[in-house]
């Protein structure tokens, strides 16, 4: 039995019989020709088979697994239909007396490079879609058979190299138990597919390709990101087993997805996701999220190469509270600067960017920039319920700045006879140490806490989350950090108000007990990581655990806090 | 020939399924149609050409038709634009 190791790209167990989509070696050769006109029929005639072999694939797609994964093939077909593509290839086989081959592969490196040069990730994508096209021609060309995924129908596991998006739209759940590519992380395309169709994967496995026949039996483990291979019985009972297992537990959080979050004991706590744009609306309500405790709104102004406008704004945060229908949505006032730059902003370098001009420091240094993020949010209010936050605050002198910017814009508004909300929650992220230890202070003037841990750690520990030799420092269930959580959220209480974690600490199983003694109320985490909190939640008292707190704050050290709540 | 400017109101600017839809919608006009955004001028038929732009939401570009069926051709590109409701004018 062999064993190989990647990174797990999509939970859950397969097993079954290696199918290797080979990706053939095409290799271009320039070379000159004499009957151009044959060349440009020779052309036409692959571009034609082409088309045809993608009609088929477009209609099998949208038949076995849905129009909005067959929609790429259009964009493909229209690709080969482009005059702007075909007219140079012919052009350039017609003038430099050039074989087919080579005029469409200079012509598609062309535009290839033209979209992986622009600032934008979706641009980045459409290089991988002409790659794909190009590809596919280029195969015919030189009459070499490309496998198409579609075509399975067999239930096994797919071994590639990688996978190119046409080849991830054709994965038919059906047949297709799970994959291996060598390469890719777990944000590549292919690995988030996966997880999409709810298909295990394991991608980075590096020597899969060199490493597995068509028709070994393996075993895929997308919890681990182990492959094992030829397993024998004993190990195909073990891994049976705990497929079995995973799918009970998929189950059992299924059925949690339309349930309230509840304690063994009956407390309720409040379970929201992070989202970073309005796409991801659709994890948070298919995860059973009850609110939106993070919308990192700096992605609005990333990828692109001016400031978004208050209308484009407006849209975008309607789309959300729209989408929330009613739920708490708090959003998150610009976060920019540290190690997140804009290409549009030019800022001095500075030595120290995470102790710097950064989030609510920059808003304040460029207020034009910041109002007009704050007038399309209280445009926005009256389709939901909007939360505002404000990050990186260290002083309370810049929490009243910021809001009474927020007054002035809301004043402006209903004088214009604009409708904005009256029942608006401010707030502010603590992550920053003086912040956590004046909580008493603040809670008499905000509406609400959200601790960000990422960067709580970060300054508290002194330890630059960047740097992979500091990396030991970055100790969530440090005594410290959880005596600053203790801080804010009893500060919070006293006045009445309310605490919410968005880090991602509030995820994690270790740390999800402690918080609850601690009584934080709201854990905002990634959306698929709520049914999973849900469940764990509802197996845990509160009573209990409130009774461990004390302990656990009077521990030593981080490892301390890790074992005595593992032995709990 | 005739012109027209377009706002483009979709919050995720021209993106691919409408800028297909467009395109797709044109491949059967004699007329030459082309878009001009900041500048930079590309054949509307062309889905890489359009792409290639990356027009972002509230941005006006300029579209031009000349030739025969230039009347008809700009008909059929104000409908596109608002069936797919990537433009409102």
């Amino acid at each position: 039995m062999n064993r190989i190791s990647g990174i797990a790209a999509s939970n859950g167990i397969a097993i079954a019989k290696a199918f290797r989509l080979e990706n053939p070696e095409l290799t271009v050769d320039k070379k000159n020709v004499a009957d151009t006109q044959a060349e440009i029929q020779r052309f036409g005639q692959a571009v034609n088979e082409s088309i045809a072999e993608l009609e088929v694939i477009k209609k099998r797609t949208a038949e076995e697994i849905s129009d909005k994964e067959a929609a790429i093939f259009g964009a493909h077909l229209l690709v080969l239909e482009d005059p702007e593509l075909i007219g140079p290839i012919t052009d350039k086989i017609n003038n430099d007396n050039v074989n087919a081959e080579f005029a469409l592969h200079e012509t598609s490196t062309m535009f290839v490079d033209m979209f992986e040069a622009m600032d934008n990730e979706y641009m980045k994508e459409r290089a991988a879609d002409v790659r794909d096209v190009t590809k596919r021609v280029l195969a015919h060309l030189l009459g070499v058979k490309i496998q198409n995924p579609s075509m399975i129908t067999d239930e096994v596991v797919v071994i590639a190299e990688d996978l190119t998006p046409s080849d991830t739209v054709q994965l038919n759940p059906k047949y297709i138990k799970g994959f291996i590519t060598d390469i890719g992380g777990r944000t590549s395309h292919s690995a988030i597919l996966a997880r999409t169709l709810e298909i295990p994967a394991v991608v980075g496995a590096k020597s899969a390709m060199g490493s597995i026949d068509n028709g070994t039996i393996v075993i895929i483990d997308g919890l681990e990101g182990e492959i094992l291979l030829n397993p024998d019985e004993a190990t195909l009972v073990e891994y049976k087993e705990k497929q079995t297992a995973f799918a009970g537990q998929k189950a059992e959080w299924a059925k949690l997805k339309n349930e309230a979050t509840v304690t063994k004991d009956g407390v309720e706590v409040e379970l929201g996701a992070n989202i970073g744009t309005p796409k991801d609306l659709t994890g948070v309500i298919e995860n059973g999220g009850e609110a939106i405790g993070l919308y990192r709104t700096e992605f609005l102004y990333m990828g692109r190469d001016e400031f978004p406008t208050e209308q484009e704004q407006f849209d975008a945060y309607s789309a959300v509270l729209k989408g929330m229908e009613g739920k708490p949505t708090v959003v998150r006032t610009l976060d920019i600067g540290g190690d997140k730059e804009l290409s549009y902003l030019k800022l001095p370098k500075e030595l120290n960017p995470f102790l710097g001009l950064r989030a609510i420091r920059l808003c304040l240094e460029m207020p034009d920039m910041f109002r007009t993020q704050l007038r399309a949010l209280l445009r926005a209010s009256v389709h939901g319920n909007l939360k505002i936050m404000f990050p990186m605050i260290a002083t309370l002198d810049e929490f009243r700045e910021a809001k009474a910017l927020l007054l002035e814009e809301k004043a402006k508004l209903e004088a214009e006879g604009v409708e904005v909300s009256d029942s608006i929650e401010v707030g502010i992220m603590v992550e920053i140490p003086s912040t956590a230890v004046m909580a008493d202070t603040f809670a008499k003037e905000v509406d609400f806490f959200s601790i960000g841990t990422n960067d709580l750690i970060q300054y508290t520990m002194a330890a630059d989350r960047m740097n992979e030799s500091v990396s030991y420092l970055y100790q969530p269930y440090n005594p410290a950090i959880l005596r600053l959580v203790k801080t804010v959220i009893d500060a919070s209480h006293k006045e009445g108000k309310w605490t919410g974690m968005c880090g991602e600490m509030a995820g994690d199983e270790i740390a999800i007990p402690i918080l609850l003694g601690l009584g934080l109320d709201e854990f905002s985490m990634s959306a698929s990581s709520i049914l999973k909190a849900r469940s764990q939640l509802s197996r845990l008292s509160k009573a209990d655990m409130e009774g461990h707190t004390e302990h656990i704050l009077g521990l030593a050290t981080s490892q301390e806090v890790e074992d005595y709540v593992k032995n709990l | 020939m005739v012109e027209k400017t377009f706002t483009i109101t979709d919050p995720a600017g021209m993106h691919a399924r409408p800028a297909s839809a467009l395109v797709g919608s044109l491949s059967k006009f004699q007329s030459d149609i082309t878009m001009e955004f900041k500048d930079k001028k590309v054949n509307l038929k062309s889905i890489l050409g359009v792409m290639s732009l990356g027009v972002p939401s509230g941005s006006t570009v300029q579209i031009a038709a000349d030739g025969a069926d230039e009347a008809e051709a700009m008909e059929t590109i104000e409908r596109v634009l608002n069936e797919q409701g990537i433009s409102n004018e």
